[in-house]
């Protein structure tokens, strides 16, 4: 078996009454697609901030390979190759498109304590930034603020951004939402190139796109993981069906 | 355009000590020294607040620091510029660091009321000091010497020393803002989560933005009580912080130049319509009400040089 590169164990929040994540154990191998799902209010984006590092877990471990990062902040876990996209597109809108990826560079680049040099014409930041919105097909919108994108390209830029950083270990928060058809087909063909590089664990409700990318599913309602198998054992799962994908449909 | 309308006042500024001592009239050589001044304490507060979304009201606290550290010294006999203004700005900056450590935890109007609340303990703490002054402040009976190097005693000397420091502040700033520190600063202002995402610990570099800003308003303390020869608690009094604040948003904060415009703006405007009335603050305010509601890029924003920052879609 291929090494865990990010393990969850039991991890729980409460939020006042509601326990949004109720002992999670969740993880993901090297070279892995893992996608959760689950209806509305199932605790996937408390989740996946507690996996980033944006709030932290009242009960239970996070370990990023073997490192234990339960305590760690999310610049602290970025920086130890752990990327992330945002259900709400969010980008820096009256940067352009190429600053938007620069700054992501930078983020890398050691610390950021340099007052002199402009770091708008700065190759090692501009240049890795440029091959990375060339590879997402924005080459073209280099030069234009990210508030006049297209919401498709937004969500582009929202990745190019996370990929920027070289993370090991991807977390995607519905890398999909508010897409038409052919954009989101575009965008399921370039995450399966991604998997080469990074480990991807996304929250989906395009269930073709999930379908289609993910190795493993795990599906969640109530803050409760109830299944975690392949898209087949998924698919055949008589709970999972009952809870969330319906009796209907095969997906 | 915002390159031109700064070039202009900057010749416009550089020619006042000819113009005061053709005309005789050294009044307009202190007023413009003034506005320099408090330029460069707007200008260090447009690094926190314009480019770094940390509206800081609580400025006057580094004017009045800096001010009392010259101030302080010289009643003590030291009168070296050499030691006075290095630690003028120095404690400055301590000051910004150890405050910057606790306000910068809170954002908003939160952050708004704890700067507010520093530079209270300053003004009261100042008010209390009896044997500088107290409530009547403290008179500074040499300005700085440098030895041989500069006599500030001389009008258009100190006019011009305050020009070139200016200058300084306003290339330091606008290196700053561009560089990787500044796209950093820039950034958290935009959308701090996401820098924290990308693996950015923002906390450290607004720190950092916060003593520059400190050290630099505490520059133009330094230099105030030298041009005024005095120092009292008048400046750290909130309404103090409160008109830096306006020179920045009067000025615009869209781009490096905007406070210098909106200092010499609110400070020229206020000298002119107080001679005209004394209720001045009756067209001041109006005027600023005007421009907040259809320039919110400032003086800055109406010359078209740049879009305003804060506006955008």
């Amino acid at each position: 078996m291929s090494e865990i590169l990010l393990r969850a164990e039991g991890i729980t929040k409460r939020y006042g009454g509601i326990l949004a994540c109720d002992g999670v154990n969740i993880e993901l191998r090297a070279g892995e697609t893992h996608a959760v799902i689950g209806p509305n209010g199932a605790g996937k984006t408390t989740l996946l901030a507690q996996l980033g590092g944006e709030i932290t877990p009242d009960v239970g471990r996070i370990h990023l390979g073997e490192r234990d990062v339960t305590g760690l902040r999310a610049p602290e876990r970025a920086a130890l190759g752990l990327g992330r996209s945002f259900q709400i597109t969010s980008v820096f809108r009256e940067f352009t498109a190429l600053q938007n990826v620069a700054l992501a560079v930078q983020a890398h680049d050691g610390h950021s304590f340099r007052f002199w040099r402009k770091a708008r014409t700065d190759a090692a930041l501009v240049e890795p930034a440029r091959a990375m919105l060339d590879r997402l097909g924005l080459a073209g919108r280099a030069a234009v603020p990210a508030a006049l994108l297209s919401h498709g390209e937004q969500r582009q830029l929202e990745l190019a951004m996370a990929l920027a950083t070289k993370p090991r270990v991807l977390l995607l928060d519905e890398p999909m939402a508010g897409m038409g058809a052919s954009d989101s087909e575009r965008m399921t063909r370039l995450l399966t190139t991604l998997k080469r590089e990074s480990a991807l664990l996304l929250v989906e409700h395009d269930m073709d796109a999930v379908f289609a990318l993910a190795d493993r599913i795990t599906v969640m309602t109530y803050g409760r993981v109830i299944a975690t198998g392949t898209p087949a054992e998924i698919r055949a799962n008589q709970t999972v069906r009952d809870a969330y994908l319906g009796t209907d449909e095969a997906a | 355009m915002e390159r031109v309308a700064t070039f202009f006042v900057l010749v416009a500024l550089a020619a006042v000590p000819v113009l005061t001592a053709i005309f005789d009239a050294p009044f307009y050589l202190d007023l413009f020294g003034r506005v320099m001044i408090y330029a460069i304490a707007a200008l260090s507060l447009n690094l926190v607040m314009g480019y770094g979304g940390m509206v800081s009201f609580g400025h006057a606290a580094f004017l009045g620091l800096g001010g009392y550290a010259v101030g302080i010294l010289a009643k003590e006999g030291i009168d070296s510029g050499f030691v006075q203004w290095p630690l003028a700005v120095g404690s400055c900056a301590l000051f910004a660091f150890l405050t910057g450590l606790v306000v910068l935890r809170t954002s908003g109007a939160y952050f708004i009321m704890i700067t507010l609340a520093f530079a209270q303990m300053l003004f009261f703490l100042f008010t209390s000091l009896a044997e500088y002054g107290g409530d009547d402040g403290l008179t500074i009976w040499t300005r700085s010497e440098f030895s041989g190097l500069i006599d500030l005693n001389d009008g258009a000397s100190f006019y011009y020393l305050v020009f070139v420091l200016l200058l300084l502040c306003l290339g330091i700033s606008a290196r700053l803002v561009d560089s990787r520190f500044g796209m950093v600063l820039r950034g958290a202002k935009a959308n701090e989560r996401r820098m924290r995402a990308i693996g950015f610990p923002t906390f450290r570099y607004k720190l950092a933005a916060y003593t520059i800003s400190g050290a630099m308003c505490g520059l133009a303390g330094a230099l105030l009580a030298n041009q005024a020869e005095f120092v009292g608690p008048s400046v750290l009094h909130w309404s103090r912080s409160g008109e830096i604040l306006v020179m920045v948003v009067l000025g615009g904060m869209g781009g490096v130049a905007g406070p210098v415009l909106g200092a010499a703006a609110y400070l020229l405007l206020s000298y002119f319509l107080a001679d005209l009335t004394k209720h001045w603050a009756i067209i001041m305010g109006p005027l600023l009400i005007l421009v907040v509601l259809y320039a919110r890029g400032g003086l800055l924003g109406l010359l078209g040089g740049r879009r305003a920052k804060a506006d955008s879609p």
